[in-house]
């Protein structure tokens, strides 16, 4: 058994201690809006908060994360209002398939929080999701829109 | 607020036929649009024919055949519907009729295959007409109840309005009456001019539940008493499960079954899939590879460069007399490329849930095919087509990998060994590299001759190498020969090479390896434009001639091709130096009926790094029925291209794909993303595809600003192989 603590509320569950957190989290937990893409850490699809940092739950364990507060795309919106990179990519029409955007927007979120203006450089650091339909341009564009707004 | 939902229609008020279904699903096309009794909605919302569903609130659902993988064909073809439909858009939803209901219903939504860029171009004249036809309805029942002509109503933004006396209702009020009436027999379309949705970049009508998580593709669905399945096919194409241990893993948590599945896979059927994954990693399994596993990529190599020089080919066109103008010619270029596999490596693996008892069988997946994954099912379960169904979910990335039903009809198998029991099939990332159905391998030998004028007399290209209808559609083989190998260089056509050359020969010789192919983003075009398009600049070079005004003096009867070339040359300012380290290179080509061309700047860094700083491209479909769309998706085919290009490669070791994650099949991040400018120029009068035609030019733009960069000529791909990487 293992608890862990997702988007404020604390899950109590029969689970590994080395089970990936992504694994859990979706079905353990049963929370689907973090996804499996590759589970070595490179695609980034699966990324959460994890006491604030962004992290790739394929490679963080159940026992790494317990006593943590861990926050899931399902987390961003507060009491049903949209958080500003959630409505940056409605307003740009930034998905295609959408598939890579929960890790995507749990990236973004993280680096605004950090860094509220950053620069093309510090997007090219920071951001390092794969997306295979390729929406960059628009993660980019509703990134700068967000830090002008 | 726009919305997709999963569809729910009633299957009690369609009279299921005991349609027998063979595995092309080849049941004429039948448009019945209504009529007196009245089919219904889950909600009881009345269908006002098969594409249009009326609520009350005057909500509009439209239903989409096709399906929507990343590329917005829901959205587009939303927008034709209700164009015709004058309907109020910002109350537009969508559903997926479910294939079985197609079949059902005698294939009233028409076909649901998603690929060949097809989706919109296909299709666009009877979704037009489906809403065209449901407006004379609503306007005919409102006329019918105001006693008046229909020619004194007028519909506009789901209002409905007697101009004489200005009265008005709504769709929603007269929806259940219009329901009720005989279709027109006929209608006339609007007039491209008079569009007002059409050509309008209005907003997806999916992007919503993207940003929240709230989407349930079907890697996220969740059934009550379901268990979870990891597989493992024999990594060796043809090869068969020898043994496996199954003693091995019997206690290990959750694992609930071990299946056979085919005779070249297992499956481990468990609680969840991480105990699924984690028990089949331990699983001994004993493989007969069989002789393929003798095969490698230098094998592979080797038989398609013979192909180059000898032994049968196909001719794919052919004018004039090449060999005697070559001989005659007073200058000769050649050159020798090759393209290699490629993984689709959608985001979402393929994944499929599948509910099988004696009586039914039931599929959820993400297809590009419904129709043939419901064929699929029929196969795996036996049952009669009125027995089985496919209910299609939002797609994570298709690019043809989803056209393909390998993966359903797993799931059906294993569900088949579990009777009563929904059982999850996910395949690992490691299971979606090495198990593709990959973008063919070919090689290609071009030779040129000029006269002594310098002009361009004579082009031979032989193409060696794999076919995709060989191994996926051998009935679309005609004469043995697969036509579709020479996209964007056919004579004439939908994909048409854009240079008139007095003498040409173009043919391909037929090699297939075991490696199975697949349909993959753009198909034959990716190889075939960087064959075309890099020897083009070969040859204007070796003329001394500007690349650009070489190519302008062979497309003087190409007048789409080249006025999508000098869109992008006058964008870039082909005429004016670019900055300083900087360097360029052009492409165009035609595929899906659409016509595009691109323009590179590049930096080459460390004499190794490839800086893509902005790309230009242009696009002439036709009609553009969503501007922004198709911006993103040319953008986007330009991150897949690219990435496949530098980056990507499948090679072949012991009969098996070598690269089996992202760590070493790598794909372009937000860093090396190049500026993408694009030019949509829809010049009227034909209905071109959208999602692959654009694919076709970044890479040999990139190739060919390269050359200019250094001088050197990259004839093979991936770059990295050449040590070549972005910077």
């Amino acid at each position: 058994m293992a608890n862990l603590t997702i988007n404020g509320k604390t899950f109590t569950i029969d689970v590994e201690p080395d089970t990936p957190l992504l694994w859990a989290i979706r079905e353990n937990v049963g929370f689907t809006g973090t996804k499996y893409g590759c589970g070595i850490a490179q695609c980034g699809a699966c990324t959460v908060h994890v006491d604030g940092v962004a992290m790739r739950s394929c490679g963080v364990t159940v026992s790494e994360a317990t006593g943590k507060q861990i926050t899931t795309i399902e987390g961003l919106a507060a009491e049903g209002t949209l958080n500003k990179v959630q409505q940056a990519w409605i307003d740009h029409d930034v998905p295609q398939c959408g598939y890579c955007q929960s890790g995507m927007i749990m990236a973004v979120t993280a680096l605004l929080k950090d860094n509220p203006k950053p620069t093309d450089q510090d997007i090219n650091d920071a951001i390092t999701n794969i997306c295979r339909c390729g929406t960059f341009q628009q993660v980019r564009e509703a990134i700068h829109a967000i830090a002008n707004a | 607020m726009n919305k997709h939902v999963l569809p729910q229609l009633n299957r009690r008020a369609f009279v299921i036929g005991a349609a027998s279904v063979g595995a092309g699903l080849a049941i004429g096309l039948d448009l019945p649009f209504g009529g007196p009794s009245v089919v219904r909605a889950a909600d009881g919302s009345p269908e006002v024919n098969a594409w249009v569903v009326i609520r009350p609130d005057d909500t509009v659902v439209i239903r989409i055949a096709r399906s929507e993988i990343g590329q917005g064909t829901l959205t587009g073809l939303a927008q034709l519907v209700a164009e015709e439909l004058e309907c109020n858009w910002s109350k537009v939803q969508t559903e997926f009729p479910t294939p079985g209901q197609n079949v059902a219903r005698k294939r009233v939504w028409g076909d649901y295959s998603t690929g060949g860029s097809r989706g919109i171009r296909t299709s666009q004249d009877y979704v037009r007409k489906g809403g065209a036809i449901a407006r004379v309805m609503l306007l005919q029942a409102a006329a019918n109840e105001w006693k008046v002509p229909v020619a004194e109503c007028a519909a506009s933004n789901s209002v409905i309005t007697h101009t004489a006396s200005g009265r008005t209702t709504t769709y929603g009020k007269v929806a259940e009456a219009a329901a009720k009436l005989q279709p027109p027999a006929d209608v006339k379309l609007k007039d491209p001019k008079d569009w007002r949705l059409i050509g309008k970049s209005v907003k997806r009508l999916d992007t919503a539940d993207k940003t929240t998580g709230s989407v349930i593709y079907s890697i996220d669905l969740k059934l009550p008493g379901m268990l979870n399945a990891a597989i493992k096919d024999c990594p060796v194409t043809g090869g068969k499960v020898k043994s496996y241990d199954e003693a091995k893993i019997a206690g290990m948590k959750g694992v609930k079954k071990v299946v056979k599945v085919g005779d070249s896979a297992v499956a481990v059927v468990a609680d969840t899939w991480w105990h699924a994954k984690t028990a089949l990693d331990a699983l001994p399994i004993v493989w007969d590879e069989g002789e393929n596993a003798k095969v490698s990529s230098a094998t592979i190599a080797k038989w398609l460069a013979e192909g180059l020089e000898s032994g049968p080919a196909y001719v794919g066109n052919q004018s004039g007399d090449v060999n005697g103008a070559l001989a005659g010619s007073a200058k000769k270029v050649e050159a020798v490329y090759s393209y290699p596999y490629q993984n689709h490596a959608a985001m979402e693996p393929l994944n499929a849930t599948a509910l099988y008892t004696p009586d039914k069988c039931e599929v959820w997946c993400g297809t590009q095919n419904g129709e043939a994954a419901l064929a699929a099912v029929l196969e795996g379960s036996g049952l009669p087509a009125d027995k089985c169904d496919v209910h299609k979910h939002l797609v994570g990335g298709g690019f043809g990998r989803r056209g393909q039903t390998d993966y359903v009809r797993q799931a059906v198998d294993i569900a088949k060994q579990m009777p009563g029991t929904p059982v999850k099939l996910l395949w690992s990332r490691e299971e979606d590299m090495t198990h593709g159905r990959y973008h063919p391998i070919t090689q290609c030998k071009m030779t040129a001759g000029f006269d002594a004028g310098n002009n361009l007399t004579a082009l031979h290209m032989r193409i060696s190498g794999q076919s995709i209808l060989f191994s996926l559609r051998p009935e679309a083989l005609v004469n043995g020969k697969d036509p579709a190998t020479f996209a964007g260089l056919n004579a004439n056509g939908e994909a048409a090479i854009g240079y008139s050359i007095p003498n040409i020969l173009i043919e391909h010789s037929m090699r297939n390896p075991h490696i199975i192919p697949g349909f993959w983003r753009g198909v034959n075009v990716n190889h075939n434009a960087i064959y075309l398009e890099c020897f083009i600049d070969e040859l204007a070079h070796a003329a001394g001639q500007d690349p650009l005004a070489f190519r302008r003096k062979l497309m003087a009867q190409h007048p789409k091709h080249l006025a999508v070339l000098n869109a992008v040359s006058e964008k870039i300012g082909w005429d004016t130096p670019p900055p300083q380290g900087v360097f360029r290179g052009l492409a165009q080509f035609a595929s899906y009926g659409t016509y595009v061309a691109g323009v590179a700047e590049i930096s080459v860094v460390d004499g190794n790094k490839i800086k893509v700083h902005r790309m230009v491209a242009a696009i002439d479909p036709g009609y553009a029925v969503n501007p922004a769309q198709i911006e993103r998706q040319t953008a986007g085919s330009f991150v897949y291209g690219l990435s496949a290009l530098v980056y990507g490669g499948c090679t072949v070791k012991d009969g098996r794909i070598e690269q089996t994650n992202f760590d070493t099949y790598n794909s372009m991040r937000i860093a090396e993303m190049p500026k993408v400018e694009t030019i949509v120029m829809p010049s009227g009068g034909f209905w071109g595809g959208v999602g692959e035609p654009t694919i076709s030019v970044g890479a040999p733009a990139v190739l060919n600003a390269y050359f200019a960069a250094t001088g050197k000529r990259l004839r093979s791909v991936p770059l990295r192989d050449q040590n070549i990487s972005f910077a």
